[in-house]
């Protein structure tokens, strides 16, 4: 956890939506994906920043951005906070969808995770209705072959519409390949031909009646197609931050009003009530999700499946589940609290000698005890003492924990937990970032993003400081 | 037509199509999200521990569900 002067304190937060292009020819690159597709490896390995890199999901506090220059060219990555969809449901979401309608992106970098990329289409087909200048980067396709699941590229390009590029992240591979593809997108006289999902015949014959009237209005700077379908469905963020965006309100324009009116009107009459549209809109999403990738992705090695099972019968079942959680989870602590002593010590007897040199200066240039007291009792012996306490465990204790997270252990801690807690009125993935609290609690507190109800979210927070993290372990003697 | 069940009563290796969400609010917003919609299959895995929550095999990724939200998904075989 990177917590930098920049990643903290007040600018934190809003710091998402200011974009420094170096030069006017700099590109803005917007980077989209849903939480945990390694998103952030991407953006880490194009833009060579390390303070997001973090092994739980849902860590990019606001918008990051990092420049990677290609062929002479910047191009400013933005990555924007991880979503599954861009229907505003959450503030996440409204972050995401501001940025990529009103961000001034010249660009977009949709990552996908290759291992279940139908959910991830999802995202993608909700982008391309945003913007058509897109491209694909299908992740942890390392991921995906080990599960035995095989992409047909050329069919989801020429479904999507748009240009795909297999990528492994984090083990730097396909990158290059993804830059090549987005330095294409400018150079191409126009925006690709992007998929377009194709709704109920009503809702499509009520944004017919609305595309017209709203284009003199957007003009190009957004496109009425998803304008419309937005006031279709009453999205009021949307309303809001488009208000802001064209200085006028669409809903009080006489033409807008009415034309929304009549589209609303046949909407009822094809029996489709307000409240349902929504959900109607997503099946359509869904289900052309479906489609592509019922041609594109197959999955040719159906043991892998098998021995998924059989390991989690083992790893979460009744008789053995709680068994070796709590001898794994131990085990790790063990390491930590008994591993961390031996460096430990040796750095406490460095430091500590280091002091009894650092008194023997003092006494030689005669500096009065107060300095002394306060330079070297003070400053060097807290110093010394706080490295000693935390390094060492930290430094066994993080990285088990990743190993942990890479096996895929720590979502099956959850679920074997989560039963315990909800009786707490809390959530089981909170036991990892409890269990992340032991490491330090400001990395825990940070890991309570990952709960999703804001409600367990808040006692996930309040009650990470009930964890004595290794700071407040006894120190050596 | 069969009678509709709901999800929680699916037993562990069984599959359904779903019929009927009704979870309302973050939770509905939350399952179509990972594309739960009407007439999407779901293969009950295996069941926690303590029986709940349990998980679910849908659209090539498997989800923990609690049994208060599984009961509001209604199933047809």
């Amino acid at each position: 956890m990177g917590l930098t002067a920049k990643s903290t304190g007040l600018g934190a937060v809003d710091q998402g939506l200011l974009i420094q292009k170096q030069t006017p020819a700099d590109r803005v690159i917007a980077l989209a994906g849903n939480p945990n597709v390694g998103k952030s490896t991407v953006f880490n390995a194009l833009t060579h920043m390390r303070q997001h890199t973090g092994n739980w999901p849902g860590k990019t506090v606001s918008s990051a951005q990092g420049v990677h220059t290609f062929h002479q060219t910047n191009y400013i990555l933005v990555d924007i906070p991880g979503t599954y969809s861009l229907m505003a449901h959450s503030q996440e979401e409204e972050v995401a969808r501001d940025f990529l309608c009103f961000g001034g992106a010249d660009a977009a970098i949709v990552v996908c995770d290759a291992t279940c990329l139908e959910r991830n289409l999802n995202l993608v087909l909700q982008t391309l209705e945003i913007t058509p200048n897109v491209v694909v980067c299908v992740n942890l396709m390392d991921e995906a072959a080990k599960k035995g699941i095989r992409i047909d590229f050329e069919s989801l390009e020429r479904q999507l519409g748009v240009k795909v590029v297999a990528t492994s992240a984090r083990q730097k591979q396909g990158l290059t390949s993804l830059m090549q593809q987005v330095e294409a997108l400018f150079g191409q006289s126009g925006p690709p031909n992007a998929c377009q999902v194709r709704y109920l015949p009503a809702i499509e014959e009520a944004l017919a009646m609305l595309i017209p009237v709203l284009t003199p209005y957007v003009q190009n700077r957004l496109p009425a197609r998803w304008v419309a379908l937005r006031l279709l469905d009453k999205d009021e963020s949307l309303c809001a931050a488009l208000g802001r965006f064209l200085g006028l309100d669409l809903l009080k324009e006489p033409p807008v009003a009415a034309a929304l009116e009549q589209a609303h009107a046949h909407l009822q009459n094809a029996g489709i009530a307000q409240q349902t549209l929504r959900d109607k809109i997503i099946a359509c999403i869904v289900l052309c999700a479906e489609g592509i990738c019922a041609d594109s992705v197959f999955f040719s090695n159906p043991q892998h499946q098998a021995r998924d099972r059989k390991l989690d019968k083992w790893l979460t079942s009744r008789k053995t589940g709680i068994p070796i959680m709590l001898l794994l989870l131990l085990g790790v602590l063990w390491l930590t609290i008994a591993g961390a002593n031996y460096p430990s010590a040796l750095l406490w007897q460095g430091l500590y000698w280091i002091e009894g040199h650092l008194t023997n200066l003092f006494a030689f240039l005669g500096a009065p005890g107060w300095l002394h007291g306060a330079l070297v009792l003070g400053v060097w012996r807290t110093l010394a003492w706080v490295v000693s306490v935390m390094l060492p465990p930290m430094a066994i204790f993080f990285p088990l924990f990743t190993l942990l997270e890479d096996f895929g252990y720590l979502p099956r801690v959850a679920f074997n937990l989560d039963n315990r807690f909800r009786k707490c009125g809390a959530c089981g993935k909170q036991a990892l970032t409890m269990t992340m609290g032991f490491g330090c609690n400001a990395a825990g507190v940070t890991g309570c993003r990952i709960i999703d109800s804001p409600r367990e979210r808040l006692i996930a927070i309040l009650t990470n400081n009930f964890v004595p993290c290794n700071g407040r372990f006894p120190p050596p003697t | 037509m069969c009678q509709p069940f709901s999800l929680d009563t699916l037993q562990e290796g069984q599959s359904a199509r779903v019929d009927q969400i009704l979870a309302t609010g973050p939770m509905r917003r939350r399952l179509q999200d990972i594309g739960l919609i009407q007439g999407t299959q779901v293969k009950c895995l295996q069941k926690s521990p303590s029986g709940n929550p349990v998980a679910y095999f849908i659209r090539g990724a498997a989800i923990a569900l609690r049994l208060e939200d599984s009961r509001l998904i209604y199933m047809q075989p």
